[in-house]
C-alpha cells in the first residue's frame, strides 16, 4: 500500500495504481485546477494550470524533501511518499498568473458565449484568478470558423490546451484538426478540404474547457444554468453509451456523455448525440387510438379505457402474438410478457424487430458504435426467454402469423426510423385485433385496430441491458408528451398494480424470478452491473 | 594577435580546406581509423568523459556523461542526432565548422556514433544555411566514397548512416526535443521529460542529441588526446564540487559594435574584453561599450563594468546571466538604446515561442506589446514592475514551461531591467511625461504584435 500526503492528509492508493497528483488529490478532496489534462487523452503538461509543489518523504526518517521549482501535477505520477502541496503561496501566485496569462487575448465575451455557466476559464478565473486586469491589450472578437458540419471554433476563445487536436488524433482516429502558426498566434484549424466530419467529432466539444469548439446542434439554445440533468442510457444503439440528458420544460436541448469506464469512458457518438429530435418530432402518435371495423375512421381512447377495453378487446380475438421490442426496457418486456400471458396463456412471445444498419464501427480510442440499432435486445431476449421457450425471433413471429397460428396481434416497436414496410405489414393484415405501439405512423400502424403511442428513450424508466451483457438503470428524464402513456405505466396498469409506474419494484420482481438476472436486485451502480460477470461469479 | 593557434578553425583559409584531401592531409581521419581497429566503444566514451568536454550547444552538459545515460544492452536501434539549427541571435560557430571544415564535424559524428553505438545519425540542418548544406552534403558523399561512412567502415564491424535533414527555419527546432520532433515529422513542440531522450527520444528509441562544435571537439580530442584538451580552459573550481570546468578552446562569435566582428577560437575562459579588444579590435567607432551579450541574446546582458567576467561556464552566471550559452558576444556601444534592445529581444521571443505553454506563450507576447507601448511613449513606471514579473516568473528554472526557451526570453527582460533600470525610467518619463506615474489598469491598445 503506497501513501500519499495531499495538503498534510495521507491518502492510501493501491500498490499497482498509476496515479498522476491530479488523481490523487482529488481523492483526497482536493481539486488541482487544470485545462489541458484529461483522462482519457495523452499528456501535454502544456497550460500550466496544473503546477503544484511536490517533495518525497524519507520512508526511514520521515524527513519531507521538497522539489525547488514547481511541477506540473498531470505529469508528475504519484508515488508512495510523495507529498502535494496545492496550496502555497507559490501555487497560488502561478495559478493566478496562467489565468491572467491565458485571459490576455481572450475576448471575454461570456454573455453571448455557450460555455458560459460551465466554463473552466469562468470559474477557475473566479477561483484562482486576479481581482486586476493588467495587461494591456486589446483581443480580437468573435472570429469564427466553420470546421466541421457538428462543430464552430470561436477563434479567440480558445486557449490552446490542444483536447480537441488530440481527441482527433488518439480517440477518433481521424486527426482531421491541428495547431497552425505560432507563439501567441496559434489558433486551431483544419486542413482546407478535411473539415471536422467524423463520427466521434460531437466530443470535442465536451472536452474544450472553455466556449472555443460550440455544439452547432446546441449554439444559442439555451443557457446552460437552465438546463436540467438527469443520468439517462443512450437508446441508439446496443452500445448503450452512458448518458446525461440535459432538458428544461420537457424539452431536450442536449446529450452528453456520462463517464462510465466499462462502456463508453468519457465519449459518444455523433449519432446517439444528435439522436434525441424524433423525440419533438411533430408527427409522433400523440393519441390512443382505436377503430371498430377495418376501414372506419379511429376513435381516440381516454387511456384508462384503453387498459380495460384492449384486455377485453384482445380476449375476444382468441389467440394472442407479442412482439417485444428491443427498445423496451426490461422492466416494460417483463411486465408485456405477463400481461399477454394473463390475457392468453399460450400466448406466443417474440422478441420484436431488432433494426440493423451496416457493420459495427470500432475507433482506436476503443470506442464501438453497433450496427444493432436498439438499446436492449439482450434484455428483451432474457425476459421473454423467462416466458417462452425456445425464444422467438421477429422473423418466428411473422412465420407465425403467415400460418394463421393466431388472431390477434400486439407489436410493441418505438423505433425513431420507419422500420417496417407494407408488404411485411401485409402479413398482419387479416387479424381480428392488432394492436400497435410506436412512436410513429407505419404501413404497419396504418392497419393497426389499436394505434398506440409509444415512448421515447428520455421518456422511459427502467433497465437497458447492452451488447456488453451491462444491465443500466436509469430514471426517466423528460415526460412523455400529452396524451402518451409511456409503455411501462400501460402495462402497469393493465396489471392492475395500484399507484404510479414503479420500475424498481418490477426490477426486484424480475430479479427474484430469475437466477440468471438476479444481478439486477437492490440498488444498481450508476455505471451498471455485468450480467454475464455476475452470472459465472454465482456458478 | 593573440597567442593561440586555432585549432578548430584551423582549416580557415586554407584553398580547398573543406575537401576530404585537405582534411585528411591535416591527420584528419587517422584517429578515427585507429579508434576503430584498437578500440571498443566504452573506451570512446572514457575518453570523452576524462576530456572534460561540456556540449557546446548552449547548456553545457558533459558529453561523456550524457552518452553514458543510454540504457546499457539497448537491442536498439539508438540514434544520434546532430543539432546544427543554429538559432540563436548572434551565433554563427557552427556555420564556419561546417562551411569551412566539414570533415572534421563527420569525423566526430562517427566517433560519437560509434560510442553511443548508433548507426543511424541524423544532421539537423537549419534551412538559412544553403553554404552549409552544400558543403557538408558533399564532404557526407567524399565520406561514403572513401569509406568512412555506410557499413563495414574501414573494415571495422560498425556501420553508420549519416542523413542531413534541412529544418523549416524555427528556433525552437533547436531545443532537442523539439528538433526530435520535428524530425518525426511533427510539429516541433518540445517534448515533456521524463523520459530524457537517451531513454526514449527519436522514434520512441535511446537518442543523444548533439551539437556541430562538440563533434568538432570529439574529432580534436582523439587526434590530440585528453592531456592536450585538459590543458587549455579554466579547470574545475575545488571550493565547488558540482563544477566540472571548463576545458577546451571555444569558438566565439564576436559580433555587434566591433571593429573586427567574426568567430574566433580562444581558450575558455577568455574575458569579454579581451574578446572585444584583443580580437575584436575594441569597440567601433571609438566608442565605449554599453553593454554585451554574453552568449546568444537569451543569456542576458553584461554591462560595461561587468565586461571583465571570464567567459567560461561558469563565469556568466556569476553575473546575473543564465550562462555561457553559445557564447556569441554581442557588443552593444553607448548609443544604443537599452529600451529598443529590449524590444528586439522581445520581438524575437514573442516571434518564436513555439506557443506550447501558456506562460511563454503569452509572457512574451505580452511584453513584447508592453515594450511597443513603452516605446509609443505610454510607458509607466508601473510597466517595469510587470516585466520583471514577467520574467522572474516565466521559464523551465521556476517550473513554470517545458522547455527553456521561455528562460531564455526571461533572461534579457531580467537583466536589462535590473541592470539599467535608470534607463527605462529616463525613457518612460521623458516620453511620457503626463502619465509616466499612473499606476491604474492599462487601457487596451488597438496594436497588432509583430507581423
Amino acid at each position: 500500500m503506497a501513501v500519499v500526503t495531499v495538503d498534510g492528509k495521507d491518502i492510501e492508493i493501491g500498490a499497482t495504481e498509476r496515479l498522476n497528483c491530479i488523481e490523487v488529490a482529488r481523492r483526497a478532496g482536493v481539486e488541482i485546477p487544470h485545462y489541458c489534462w484529461h483522462p482519457g487523452l495523452s499528456v501535454v503538461a502544456s497550460c500550466r494550470m496544473c503546477l503544484i509543489e511536490t517533495g518525497t518523504r524519507d520512508p526511514a526518517t520521515g524527513k519531507v524533501t521538497m522539489m525547488p521549482k514547481l511541477v506540473p501535477g498531470c505529469q508528475t505520477p504519484a508515488k508512495d511518499g510523495t507529498v502535494i502541496v496545492t496550496e502555497s503561496a507559490l501555487v497560488k501566485e502561478s495559478r493566478a498568473r496562467v489565468e491572467e496569462a491565458l485571459l490576455i487575448d481572450h475576448p471575454i465575451d461570456c454573455p453571448i458565449c455557450d460555455k458560459a455557466g460551465e466554463c473552466l476559464l469562468q470559474d477557475y478565473h473566479f477561483e484562482h484568478g486576479q481581482a486586476e486586469r493588467r495587461a494591456d491589450i486589446h483581443a480580437f472578437h468573435s472570429r469564427r470558423r466553420d470546421v466541421g458540419p457538428t462543430v464552430t471554433l470561436f477563434v479567440d476563445r480558445c486557449i490552446m490546451c490542444t483536447r480537441c487536436v488530440r481527441f482527433a488524433r488518439e480517440v477518433s482516429g481521424t486527426s482531421e484538426l491541428m495547431v497552425i502558426n505560432r507563439g501567441a498566434k496559434e489558433e486551431i484549424d483544419v486542413f482546407p478540404g478535411f473539415p471536422l466530419d467524423n463520427k466521434l467529432s460531437g466530443n470535442v466539444v465536451d472536452l474544450c474547457p472553455v466556449g472555443a469548439l460550440g455544439d452547432k446542434d446546441f449554439l444559442y439554445q439555451q443557457r446552460v444554468w437552465f438546463l436540467k440533468r438527469e443520468a439517462n442510457v443512450c437508446g441508439g444503439c446496443a452500445t448503450g453509451c452512458s448518458i446525461t440528458t440535459e432538458h428544461n420544460q420537457d424539452s431536450v436541448y442536449r446529450l452528453k456523455p456520462r463517464e462510465n469506464p466499462h462502456v463508453n469512458k468519457w465519449w459518444m457518438c455523433d449519432d446517439g448525440r444528435y439522436g434525441w429530435h424524433h423525440l419533438h418530432d411533430s408527427s409522433r402518435l400523440l393519441a390512443a387510438e382505436h377503430r371498430s371495423a377495418a376501414g372506419s375512421t379511429r376513435q381516440t381512447i381516454e387511456w384508462p379505457d384503453v387498459v380495460t377495453r384492449l384486455r377485453d378487446d384482445l380476449k375476444g380475438a382468441g389467440s394472442l402474438a407479442v412482439a417485444v421490442s428491443p427498445m423496451l426496457t426490461l422492466e416494460e418486456a417483463w411486465m408485456l410478457c405477463a400481461v399477454a400471458r394473463s390475457i392468453d396463456p399460450q400466448a406466443f412471445l417474440a422478441v420484436g424487430h431488432v433494426p440493423t444498419r451496416g457493420a459495427d464501427e470500432s475507433f482506436p480510442g476503443g470506442f464501438t458504435i453497433r450496427a444493432e440499432k436498439c438499446p436492449n435486445r439482450l434484455g428483451v431476449e432474457a425476459v421473454v426467454s423467462l416466458f417462452d421457450q425456445p425464444l422467438h425471433s421477429w422473423n418466428d413471429l411473422l412465420e407465425h402469423v403467415r400460418a394463421g397460428r393466431t388472431t390477434a396481434a400486439w407489436i410493441t416497436a418505438g423505433h425513431p426510423e420507419p422500420w417496417i414496410d407494407a408488404a411485411t405489414a401485409a402479413t398482419f393484415a387479416d387479424l381480428k385485433c392488432l394492436v400497435v405501439q410506436d412512436l410513429f405512423d407505419s404501413p404497419l400502424a396504418q392497419l393497426a385496430t389499436w394505434r398506440l403511442p409509444a415512448a421515447g428513450f428520455a421518456e422511459r424508466a427502467g433497465t437497458w441491458v447492452n451488447a456488453g451483457h451491462r444491465a443500466q438503470s436509469f430514471e426517466q428524464a423528460i415526460r412523455a408528451p400529452a396524451g402518451v402513456w409511456p409503455e411501462g405505466r400501460l402495462f402497469w396498469n393493465m396489471l392492475g398494480r395500484r399507484g404510479l409506474y414503479d420500475p424498481v419494484a418490477v426490477r426486484q420482481q424480475i430479479a427474484e424470478s430469475s437466477a440468471t438476472l438476479a444481478a439486477l436486485a437492490g440498488e444498481m451502480p450508476a455505471t451498471g452491473v455485468d450480467l454475464r460477470l455476475q452470472q459465472l461469479a454465482g456458478a | 594577435m593573440p597567442p593561440f593557434t586555432p585549432v578548430l578553425l584551423e582549416a580557415v583559409g586554407i584553398p580547398n580546406g573543406h575537401t576530404l584531401a585537405s582534411y585528411r592531409s591535416r591527420g584528419g581521419y587517422a584517429p578515427l581509423e585507429q579508434i576503430l581497429r584498437e578500440k571498443q566503444p566504452v573506451d570512446v566514451v572514457e575518453m570523452v568523459k576524462a576530456s572534460g568536454l561540456r556540449g557546446r550547444g548552449g547548456a553545457g552538459f558533459s558529453t561523456g556523461l550524457k552518452w553514458s545515460f543510454l540504457p546499457k544492452d539497448h537491442p536498439g536501434p539508438i540514434y544520434l542526432c546532430i543539432n546544427a539549427d543554429e538559432s540563436e541571435p548572434g551565433t554563427f560557430n557552427n556555420r564556419i565548422l561546417m562551411e569551412d571544415d566539414p570533415h572534421q564535424v563527420i569525423e566526430g559524428i562517427i566517433l560519437a556514433a560509434y560510442a553511443t553505438r548508433a548507426t543511424t545519425a541524423y544532421l539537423y540542418l537549419r534551412y538559412e544555411y544553403p553554404q552549409s548544406w552544400e558543403r557538408l552534403q558533399g564532404a557526407i558523399d567524399e565520406a561514403y566514397a572513401a569509406g568512412y561512412l555506410g557499413s563495414a567502415i574501414k573494415g571495422s564491424s560498425f556501420s553508420l548512416n549519416l542523413y542531413l535533414h534541412k529544418g523549416a527555419a524555427a528556433y525552437i527546432c533547436g531545443e532537442e526535443t523539439g528538433l526530435i520532433e520535428s524530425l518525426e515529422g511533427k510539429r516541433a513542440w518540445p517534448r515533456i521529460k521524463p523520459p530524457f531522450p537517451a531513454v526514449e527520444g527519436l522514434f520512441r528509441k535511446p537518442t543523444v542529441v548533439n551539437n556541430i562544435e562538440t563533434m568538432a571537439c570529439v574529432a580534436q580530442i582523439a587526434r590530440r588526446g585528453i592531456d592536450w584538451f585538459r590543458s587549455i580552459g579554466v579547470p574545475a573550481d575545488p571550493a565547488n564540487p558540482r563544477d566540472p570546468g571548463s576545458y577546451g578552446p571555444k569558438l566565439y562569435c564576436l559580433s555587434g559594435h566591433v571593429e573586427r566582428p567574426g568567430c574566433y577560437e580562444a581558450p575558455l575562459g577568455i574575458t569579454a574584453r579581451q574578446l572585444i579588444n584583443e580580437y575584436g579590435g575594441g569597440v567601433w567607432k571609438g566608442r565605449r561599450a554599453k553593454a554585451a551579450i554574453p552568449g546568444g541574446i537569451s543569456m542576458g546582458l553584461l554591462t560595461e563594468a561587468e565586461l571583465d567576467t571570464p567567459l567560461d561556464f561558469a563565469g556568466p552566471g556569476r553575473v546575473g546571466c543564465l550562462g555561457l550559452g553559445t557564447a556569441a558576444v554581442v557588443v552593444i556601444d553607448e548609443t544604443v538604446s537599452i529600451v529598443d534592445f529590449l524590444h528586439n529581444s522581445c520581438r524575437f521571443f514573442a516571434h518564436e515561442s513555439c506557443g506550447q505553454c501558456t506562460p511563454c506563450r503569452e509572457g512574451t507576447a505580452w511584453s513584447l506589446r508592453m515594450l511597443e507601448r513603452i516605446k509609443a511613449g505610454k510607458g509607466r513606471l508601473k510597466d517595469l514592475e510587470l516585466l520583471a514579473e514577467i520574467g522572474n516568473t516565466m521559464g523551465m528554472m521556476p517550473g513554470s514551461t517545458i522547455c527553456g526557451l521561455a528562460d531564455g526570453a526571461a533572461w534579457p527582460i531580467k537583466n536589462a531591467i535590473k541592470k539599467f533600470r535608470g534607463e527605462f525610467e529616463d525613457y518612460i518619463k521623458t516620453t511620457n511625461p503626463t502619465g509616466w506615474m499612473v499606476t491604474d489598469p492599462v487601457p487596451a491598445l488597438q496594436i497588432v504584435g509583430a507581423h
